[in-house]
């Protein structure tokens, strides 16, 4: 998607770009390229005993059966966060903007998670479904449904699931309600006017409209469900019980982090981007040909 | 609104307001849980209404902090968050708005390579690449200050791309007509694209700035003197209790406080959504 | 209150006396001590700071055990280091294998000529950190050891001695089925299951962890923990479960809640949980402290436990007049007065015999009935080759990968046997990793 009318400056777009060109630089890729040169190394924390090793990090990688159950983990909870995220969002935004009386008031209790910290969010969860002391486990117990997520490695990933759509959900309410604000009012009316029900217009106008907004929170949620949650397994599960909820960044922070295995941590990493990268093209060039601006 | 619909507006009404009680319901626990005392939220079941110590509880968080030197810290560590956060808010939207401008309207050597390098940094962890960002900024002596906490911060993909894509869909009769006016490429950046860019950077200020009052990890690694530390950091401080049980009561307290700031931004920023709609509708 | 105004008076006029005497050296201190011990931390620097002027420590709170490690291991690499970080025990191999790194406290005392007796110090609390001939590493600081609670009121509920806990395995389980049926939700928890169910398990029965005495040997070494012993009794808890018997809890500490919270009649858990417990169920009326149970078809009499906890280990890449503070601050936290206030002020236990006795004399342990079992339990015996400790590399995902493992019995999904297999399999690769990238 290009511009057809643009500027003709020679030296100005570069003076644009330069602050976040140099920050990028200084601040991230120099950085990065010292975790990807990690990846081929062994050793230890404070980098007294350091080996190049080749590849012998990531092949370990490949000789563990638990990163593959991991991959798997981490593609089915990303489907879920963002397909159920930006679902319930979209759902909220669109009724909220038909909302005159009261708006502000409902609005404000929907953004106001977002102001929650990650890890006091993956606590407040965490305490509400405590098997023995949590509310909603309390409740759930009332209606016939034993949760125990300490246990029940599916419960667990459902309540992860829960916990990273709850801390992005107001994002993404947020970012579907200025779309839908944005849309000028006039063609909705014009096709009330040509007889469009509620559902066609949704369908034919605003949904279309609100693709760009949508695809920019696909790439966001996807990025954060793979990158962002980690500290909510962190504070609910720690990747348990078993290994059911282990997915692939906390794998990355678990070993680099509390682990201290900086190479093993480095090469998961340096999948992980390549992963995300292909992921990330792939997405921009397939469905942002398909997108309405 | 387009027409009226009683029975729509009520779905609306109903489905917005279940939505409410689902997720404020762990805010609200949140507050329930600050008026406690620490037994009563140690003990099962958990209350699930406000109890008797509101204000005892506050005012312990609010005068006695971590206390240790003798000065006001929570008020010191509220100020902190407000700088590191309105830092990061506002530099981040400054270079991205900056540079998607210079991406989407103009061609030049190397455009493409620019925007993937600043689209990668959606990718990679910041958690990978902590020590090795730790090292830099102490080379560049930006330990314990200011711009050490917010600078590295401050290279993110996310308001970048916003703005691409919000600019792509500005009509391009508007840039025409500021090219046949003669006007140059800056004067149609302050005279049109920004002033049409209202919503957007309304929005991403909000989002920035909760980002940068919720950093936790970062400023806990570069700062060694409390005059730097940040009231999330003092959340946690609470929270971390080695072989302990957590003082809930206190701790959810501060959690409240901590909200505070930002849930007001957010409340003041949303009428310039408001304002924003109305624009259109005219 | 008036115990946060001295301290905050006390840290004033020490900051006022800097500006005046510039000649004071900082020593950095990191450590990962939130809440209430946080301000013991406090305190006790403080104190060190009043007793002298020439140096001035400097504590830092750097967040969990995790997050003060990466942040001294950043510092370290960008040559910023602090003097001293506190670190998590289980860190203590991959901390030694760091050469060129750390300053061993023993060779810290040596070189400031710090007075140092290894006597002094509680057994299994030094044997933990030192080498095996003996040479202290890093200074035990903050160290617990499991013991047993129990709740008196359900006890009484299901017609048992409030005041008689159990003693073996078997009587516990007997005692929680009689509670179970009575009404409780849950006989027995522990909290830190690794710790506790697997780890203190074999230094209570005088069983190996790994080979090697348990690591201290060398680094080419293999777990062992899944002896017969071990999977008869994660078995048995297994078979618990049906009937609530046992109820698991959560990894770490989350279990605690269960205890606190009036569901749990007994919980194996750190001695160092003792305030807290006491705080949430209201005084040592409702609850007792005991030694932890024993399986008299493993061992007749059990031989002692091992600590957790943390220790401060010193940072190279200072100049070296600063490492006299150190040593001072280090003999400072040994002495008597300073760890008997530490141990009765937070619950660890104190890390040398005299600092027990004063605490006994003073007449601590008839106040707080149960404080003592602690230190009871690590000097219960001279400590074997299989109870001095543990010095295993990248420990940290090797707890990780058994708390998986049990978690898998927990469920159902595997019995003992396989799961402890499974573990130690997947544990040995791990140490494997750590033997290639130390040799």
């Amino acid at each position: 998607m290009e511009k057809r009318v643009t500027f003709n400056e020679r030296w100005l777009p570069y003076l644009l770009l330069g602050p976040q060109i140099i920050i990028t630089l200084v601040f991230f890729f120099w950085p990065s390229g010292q975790a990807i040169y990690q990846s081929v190394l062994i050793e230890d924390v404070f980098g007294g005993n350091s080996k190049f090793v080749w590849f012998e990090n990531f092949a370990q990688l490949f000789r563990d059966n638990s990163y593959a159950h991991s991959a798997q983990i981490t593609v089915v909870f990303s489907f879920l966060v963002a397909a159920i995220g930006l679902g319930i969002s979209l759902l909220l935004a669109v009724m909220a903007d038909r909302i005159i009386r009261g708006a502000t008031a409902y609005k404000t209790f929907l953004i106001w998670p977002y102001a929650v910290a990650p890890a006091v969010a993956g606590v407040l969860w965490g305490f509400l479904f405590n098997p023995s002391v949590g509310i909603i486990a309390w409740m759930l117990q009332g209606i016939g449904i034993e949760f125990n997520y300490v246990i029940n490695g599916n419960q667990a990933l459902l309540l992860v699931v829960i916990a990273a759509v709850w801390n992005q959900i107001s994002y993404n309410f947020l970012f579907f309600l200025a779309g839908l604000q944005s849309i000028p009012k006039s063609l909705i009316e014009a096709a009330a006017i040509d007889g469009a029900g509620p559902g066609r217009r949704f369908w034919d106008i605003i949904f279309p409209l609100l693709s760009p907004v949508g695809f920019f929170l696909l790439v966001v949620n996807i990025i954060y469900a793979f990158f962002g949650t980690f500290g909510v397994v962190d504070s609910l599960t720690k990747g348990g019980p078993g290994k059911s909820t282990e997915i692939l960044v906390f794998k990355v922070f678990n070993d680099g982090f509390r682990g201290q295995d900086l190479g093993g941590s480095s090469a998961q990493s340096v999948i992980l981007m390549v992963v995300v990268i292909a992921l990330t093209v792939v997405q921009f060039r397939f469905i942002e040909r398909r997108v309405h601006y | 609104m387009v027409e009226n619909r009683p029975f729509l507006t009520l779905l609306s009404h109903l489905v917005v307001l279940i939505g409410v009680i689902i997720i404020a319901f762990p805010v609200w626990m949140t507050f329930v849980a600050s008026t406690h005392s620490q037994q009563t939220m140690l003990q099962s079941p958990i209350p699930v209404l406000p109890g008797p110590h509101l204000i005892e509880n506050y005012t312990k968080v609010l005068t006695e902090g971590y206390g240790r030197i003798g000065n006001t810290p929570v008020l010191m560590t509220l100020t902190n968050s407000m700088i590191m956060a309105l830092g990061v808010a506002l530099g981040k939207i400054a270079i991205s708005i900056t540079s998607a401008f210079a991406i989407v309207y103009f061609r030049f050597p190397g455009r493409m390579y620019f925007f993937w390098a600043i689209f990668v940094t959606l990718m990679l962890p910041v958690e990978v690449r902590i020590v090795p960002t730790y090292g830099v900024v102490a080379s560049l002596g930006m330990l314990d200050s200011y711009y050490g906490l917010i600078i590295p911060l401050i290279a993110s993909a996310t308001a970048t791309f916003l703005f691409r894509q919000f600019f792509l869909s500005v009509p391009d009769e508007l840039t025409e007509a500021a090219r046949v006016d003669g006007a140059s490429p800056m004067r149609f950046f302050w005279d049109i694209l920004l002033p049409m860019s209202r919503t957007s950077i309304a929005a991403l200020f909000v989002i920035q700035f909760i980002y940068g009052w919720n950093q936790y990890l970062w400023p806990l690694l570069i700062t060694t003197k409390e005059s730097y530390y940040t009231v999330v950091m003092t959340v946690s401080r609470q929270a971390n209790v080695v072989d302990g049980v957590p003082s809930w009561n206190l701790l959810m307290a501060m959690a409240m406080l901590a909200m505070l700031p930002p849930v007001l931004v957010v409340v003041f920023m949303q009428r310039q959504f408001v304002r924003g709609l109305v624009e259109t509708e005219k | 209150m008036t115990r946060i105004l001295l301290s905050s008076v006390a840290a004033a006029a020490v900051l006022a006396s800097a500006s005046t005497a510039f000649a004071q050296t900082e020593v950095q201190f990191w450590h990962a001590m939130g809440g209430n011990l946080g301000e013991a931390v406090n305190t006790l620097v403080d104190g060190f700071n009043k007793s002298q002027s020439e140096y001035k420590v400097n504590p830092v709170y750097k967040g969990s055990y995790t997050e003060t490690l990466t942040a001294a291991i950043a510092a370290f690499r960008a040559k910023q280091a602090p003097h001293i970080v506190q670190v998590f025990e289980v860190g203590t191999a991959n901390m030694m294998a760091a050469k060129g790194a750390v300053y061993p406290v023993y060779q810290l005392m040596a070189d400031a000529k710090e007075p140092f007796d290894p006597k002094a110090f509680i057994g299994p609390v030094y044997g933990y950190y030192s080498t095996p001939d003996g040479k202290l590493l890093s200074m035990p600081f903050n160290s617990s050891t499991p013991v047993l609670y129990w709740n008196k009121e359900l006890m009484q509920k299901a017609g048992l001695d409030p005041n008689t806990p159990p003693k073996t395995w078997p009587e516990l389980g007997e005692m929680a089925k009689k509670a179970v049926a009575a009404g409780a939700k849950c006989g027995f928890t522990p909290q830190w299951q690794t710790w506790t169910m697997i780890e203190n398990y074999g230094a209570w029965h005088n069983l190996p962890y790994a080979t090697k005495d348990n690591g201290f040997g060398g680094t080419d070494i293999e777990l062992k923990f899944n002896d017969p012993a071990r999977v008869k009794f994660i078995q048995m808890l297994a078979d618990w479960t049906k009937d609530k018997t046992f109820v698991y809890g959560g990894r770490e500490g989350k279990s605690t809640a269960l205890f606190t919270g009036g569901d749990c009649v007994f919980h194996v858990a750190s001695s160092g949980s003792a305030a807290g417990i006491d705080k949430a169920l209201g005084g040592t009326s409702k609850y007792g402290i005991a030694m932890m149970p024993y399986s008299p078809d493993v061992i007749a009499k059990p031989q002692n436990s091992i600590i957790g906890g943390a220790t401060l280990w010193v940072l190279q890449g200072r100049p070296a007049a600063e490492y006299k503070g150190v040593a001072k601050f280090m003999s400072y936290l040994a002495s008597t007065p300073v760890q008997a206030k530490w141990h009765q002020e937070t619950g660890y236990v104190p890390i040398t015999t005299a600092a027990a006795e004063v605490t006994e004399k003073e007449g601590f342990y008839k106040k707080f009935p149960g404080r003592e079992v602690g230190v009871q339990e690590l000097t219960l015996n001279p400590p074997t080759a299989n109870s001095k400790g543990l010095r295993i590399g990248n420990f940290v995902q090797i707890r990780d990968i058994v708390d998986g493992e049990l978690e898998n019995v927990w469920s159902g999904k595997k019995d003992a046997k396989t799961a402890l297999d499974d573990a130690v399999k997947a544990g040995n690769d791990q140490l494997k990793r750590f033997e290639a990238a130390n040799k």
